[in-house]
């Protein structure tokens, strides 16, 4: 966990006292909505179909149980019990009342948590790789380098008011649960020759309307600059990204008009007239701020205690072992991933009682930490192993056991028209109902690793573009239509999904899914060949005339 | 969402009303015939014409502190009852379509 100094806590708790005088004047007609829409879009607050939508950030993706507490309360307290944890580690509030928002806010300041920069044409919270600090293999903690550019990023004068939104992601593992090339800035923290942490930095990755796979901009910045070359990156973009339409001014687009290899030049120049300047990183300040961070006092634990063995004769404890529960840097440790996609569940929904119940179990067995995936799934990051089967029987019984981690009903889902103003057409009912058709766990083992990705819109807040099987909400003369894409994949390998055919009415979607699933069963040579291998071996065809053969 | 300022060159094509969201917490609401908003459908001012619909909007949009967003939306009239006319519009008239726990 990072510990807040007094900086950071007077500088949440005047955001909420500037924040409550603003509301107070909207609320009295000072303000006109003109004047207040962007104030309340700095602090998260978004108007939906049927309310206020509260967007709070949780940094690369780190809670504690003290604040995931707080989360429950703000749910039960201010809005109707629940909140839905999104594609970009943060957490939203679906039904808060404006006129309680400063309050809400000043609860949550109490423990650190603030939701600046969660809307706007700003830096976004910086994101990073749950498993953060406890992957074996990893590089180093990611975290380090997010709380840096966190730091450096909020409230920043010269980035307040960009072309448009920026956002950032952060891994130190090979394997990419970050998903950093479809953001803005990639970063993958790897170490050069000497040993010293330098940083992969891509740009110009991102999603809805034009969607780019990021590109490699620098193979190696050392750790000491990348505040500096981030900063000569965000110089370029804002003085030449378009600030005359919304649809071409972010930074993807710049990039691609460019070309990576001149604006690689234009960034190069502007780090050049930088030079050593005070951006340039002391140890003494990366230290300062790796300090913050606390670890667990982990304990000398066997590879496989009893308590594991004995469990292990339980096929509905393995099941979910396998499924769930990833290895750990520390022996007799692992991370536990819990599922947010129960059979039938809105995806990345948790009730202010579950909320609470993780908080104590995160108390009980894993250091009162949790993480937030972008998948829109939680973890506890340090479980002993000797603790698993406890722990599993109390997940089971608040519905977050279900062993279907990175499974076909492991669906990433928008909020959708049921709750979006930009939304064309509903996400969540077709994920429910997906779920429901894949319900069988034995089925969806037999598929193996397979994610389903639904937007409602282009924006794609879904992510439909890189889901192994992407499902875009579009409206064709009033009626809900899906396009469908396979292929696409958001890890290390990232690409775009291809479009497999026509889109399809509501009514027909979770028909097409199970006939492209079906068809993939037919298809792949061997039961390990991944759904994204096969497709990638045979490309959309096959799926296209197995699949539209009797539409 | 279309723009009030937008919608100054829309000709509705059936009966309308003017919608929006209620500024203190977001409730979505109609306006009414009495100049006022109310959170039931039912209570909503209904136009059949462009200069009618025009003129609602105009007089909607200009109380800022009481609703946000103010806009056009179609509605059916059947056996008296005024219904939703598109299915953005039921659902912010009826809520979610969706079961929020696990079924």
């Amino acid at each position: 966990m990072y510990a807040y100094d007094e900086l950071d806590r007077t500088l949440i708790n005047e955001r909420v006292s500037e924040f409550r005088d603003q509301v107070k004047r909207r609320l009295s007609g000072e303000l006109t909505e003109d004047e207040f829409k962007m104030l309340r879009l700095q602090n998260g607050v978004y108007l939906q179909l049927h309310a206020y939508m509260f967007r709070v950030a949780i940094p690369y993706g780190t809670l504690s149980s003290k604040q995931l507490r707080r989360l429950a309360h703000i749910a039960r307290r201010y809005d109707r019990g629940y909140g839905h944890f999104t594609t970009r580690q943060n957490i939203q509030f679906n039904w808060i009342k404006l006129a309680e928002l400063p309050d809400a806010l000043a609860e949550l300041a109490e423990v650190g948590i603030h939701a600046m920069q969660t809307s706007g044409n700003n830096m976004r919270n910086v994101t990073s790789d749950q498993w953060a600090g406890v992957a074996p293999g990893e590089v180093e903690d990611p975290r380090i380098w997010s709380e840096i550019l966190r730091q450096h990023t909020t409230l920043h004068p010269e980035f307040s008011f960009l072309p448009r939104k920026f956002k950032i992601a952060i891994t130190a593992s090979e394997h990419d649960r970050a998903a950093i090339k479809i953001h803005d800035i990639g970063l993958r923290l790897h170490k050069n020759a000497d040993g010293e942490t330098s940083f992969e930095v891509l740009v110009g990755g991102g999603l809805g309307r034009t969607p780019f796979i990021a590109k490699t901009i620098k193979p190696f910045v050392h750790g000491r600059d990348i505040l500096n070359y981030v900063e000569a990156i965000l110089r370029v973009y804002n003085q030449y990204g378009r600030r005359d339409n919304i649809y071409k001014a972010r930074i993807k687009i710049l990039v691609h008009e460019l070309g990576i290899e001149k604006f690689a030049r234009e960034v190069d120049e502007e780090w050049r007239q930088m030079g050593h300047s005070a951006l340039t990183l002391d140890h003494s300040v990366i230290e300062e701020v790796r300090s913050r961070f606390s670890y667990p006092a982990y304990e000398k634990l066997p590879h496989m205690p009893d308590e594991l063995k004995q469990a292990a004769h339980d096929p509905l404890f393995e099941r979910w072992r396998k499924n769930s529960v990833a290895p750990h840097k520390v022996q007799g440790y692992s991370i536990v991933t819990l599922s947010l996609k129960p059979v039938g569940g809105p995806p990345g929904d948790a009730t202010a009682d579950q909320m609470d119940a993780i908080a104590d179990l995160a108390d009980k067995y894993s250091f009162g930490e949790i993480r937030v995936g972008h998948e829109q799934n939680l973890a506890l990051p340090h479980v002993a192993k000797r603790d698993l089967p406890q722990l599993w029987k109390a997940l089971d019984r608040l519905g977050l056991a279900t062993p279907n981690v990175n499974l076909v009903t492991d669906i990433i889902a928008c909020p959708g028209l049921d709750y979006c103003s930009l939304a064309n057409a509903r996400s969540i009912p077709i994920a429910q109902e997906l779920t429901r058709r894949f319900a069988n766990h034995d089925t969806a083992d037999m598929i193996g690793r397979l994610h389903i990705n639904i937007s409602g819109c282009i924006n794609a807040c879904g992510h439909h573009h890189v889901g192994h099987i992407g499902i875009l909400g579009v409206e064709k003369n009033g009626e809900e239509f899906y396009q469908i894409t396979i292929g696409g994949r958001a890890d290390e390998n990232a690409q775009m999904g291809a479009l497999i055919g026509p889109a399809v009415p509501y009514a027909e979607v979770a028909d097409v899914v199970e006939d492209i699933v079906e068809a993939y069963l037919a298809l792949r040579d061997r039961p390990e060949e991944l759904f994204v291998d096969t497709v990638k071996r045979l490309g959309v065809e096959p799926f296209k005339e197995r699949v539209y053969a009797t539409r | 969402m279309t723009s009030p300022l937008e919608q100054k060159k829309i000709r509705i094509t059936g009966p309308s009303v003017v919608t929006a969201n209620r500024t203190w917490d977001g409730a979505v609401v109609y306006r009414t015939a009495q100049q006022g908003w109310s959170t039931a459908l039912s209570d909503a001012a209904i136009v059949s014409t462009s200069d009618d619909a025009r003129a609602l909007l105009a007089e909607s949009a200009a109380d800022d502190v009481g609703a946000v967003g103010a806009y056009i939306a179609p509605v059916e009239l059947k056996g008296g009852v005024v219904k939703p006319g598109n299915l953005r519009e039921h659902i912010r008239s009826k809520g979610l379509t969706i079961d929020l726990l696990p079924a």
